[in-house]
């Protein structure tokens, strides 16, 4: 028979810890991590200062690793090969994981449970237009939308357009207006 | 096969950031076991991934984490032993089997 989850997890981690393969405090650890620090403000920052800074954008968009570090970085697993793509009026990216939930931890932290879901996994593929739009994005007729596939080799960031009417805004006030949601490409950034 | 993405209720996609990541204490556990064996060279991130496709590949479905604890019981090789522990603690005193 198969025990809960929650019960084999309290078994799993006391075999290891007995083992000396697992500390209780260093799990601890890696989850308020995850929790606090590691999350989408990370990705914010490294989108407003593409949006200030052209040469910056440059540099993104050709190798995005060092760039990213440049900024801000999370570290960890997940985040060897991260490929920036950048929103423009005629095509709009959006990023998905068909086979698990394959996302760039280092700038986006860990993903939210609608994109672990087999709905949103196999249905963004095949009708992407009207999965965006049940998210409340409704993009123009003509807007072109290219799915990126993530995978353990790639992992997407999508380089929301900057809304206009934001050109006096600093680049800290950019970043607060950055959502985790539009650097996946389900939604676009707006002016506040 | 489709399936309807809810747009309402509990399973909808959550517009804002602020949504919670574990749904359970064990999720973020079975989570932090994964992230604190990579980091301490278990095995390859690659080696896990490919483990939680094929467990998120099996029919029917299950919670996420749920595949995610058996990818790394997977990989771990320690798929019995943890059966046999957790045998073990359902037999624990009452007043030690409640549920967290």
């Amino acid at each position: 028979m198969t025990h809960d989850p929650a019960l084999r997890t309290e078994a799993l981690e006391q075999l290891l810890t007995e083992r000396g393969l697992v500390v209780p405090e260093v799990v601890d650890g890696f989850v308020a991590k995850y929790e606090r620090e590691v999350g989408p403000m990370i990705g914010a920052r490294v989108v407003a200062r593409a949006w200030t800074d052209p040469a910056y954008r440059a540099r993104l968009l050709a190798d995005a690793v060092p760039a990213i570090q440049e900024v801000a970085w999370g570290g960890g697993a997940n985040g060897e090969h991260i490929v920036v793509v950048e929103n423009t009026a005629d095509t709009h990216h959006v990023v998905v994981c068909t086979l698990c939930s394959c996302y760039p931890w280092p700038v986006l932290g860990l993903p939210p449970s609608w994109y672990k879901d087999p709905a949103y996994r196999s249905r963004v593929v095949r009708e992407p237009r009207t999965v965006l739009a049940e998210m409340g994005l409704d993009l123009v007729e003509g807007v072109r939308i290219v799915v990126h596939d993530s995978s353990a080799e790639v992992r997407w960031l999508v380089l929301p357009q900057r809304p206009p009417g934001t050109e006096d805004l600093s680049e800290e006030e950019l970043a607060s207006l950055v959502t985790r949601d539009a650097m996946v490409g389900v939604a676009v950034v707006s002016a506040p | 096969m489709s399936v309807d993405l809810a747009v309402d209720g509990p399973t909808a996609p959550p517009r804002s950031n602020g949504e919670l990541l574990f749904a359970a204490p064990w999720e973020s556990r079975a989570f932090g076991m994964a992230v604190a064996l990579h980091e301490a060279g278990a095995f390859a991130w690659p080696r896990f991934q490919q483990a939680l496709v094929a467990r998120i590949a099996a029919p029917g479905e299950r919670p996420y984490y749920e595949d995610w604890l058996g990818a790394l019981e997977d990989v771990l090789d320690l798929g019995a032993e943890v059966a046999a522990r957790a045998e073990t603690l359902t037999h624990r005193p009452t007043g030690h089997d409640h549920p967290h």
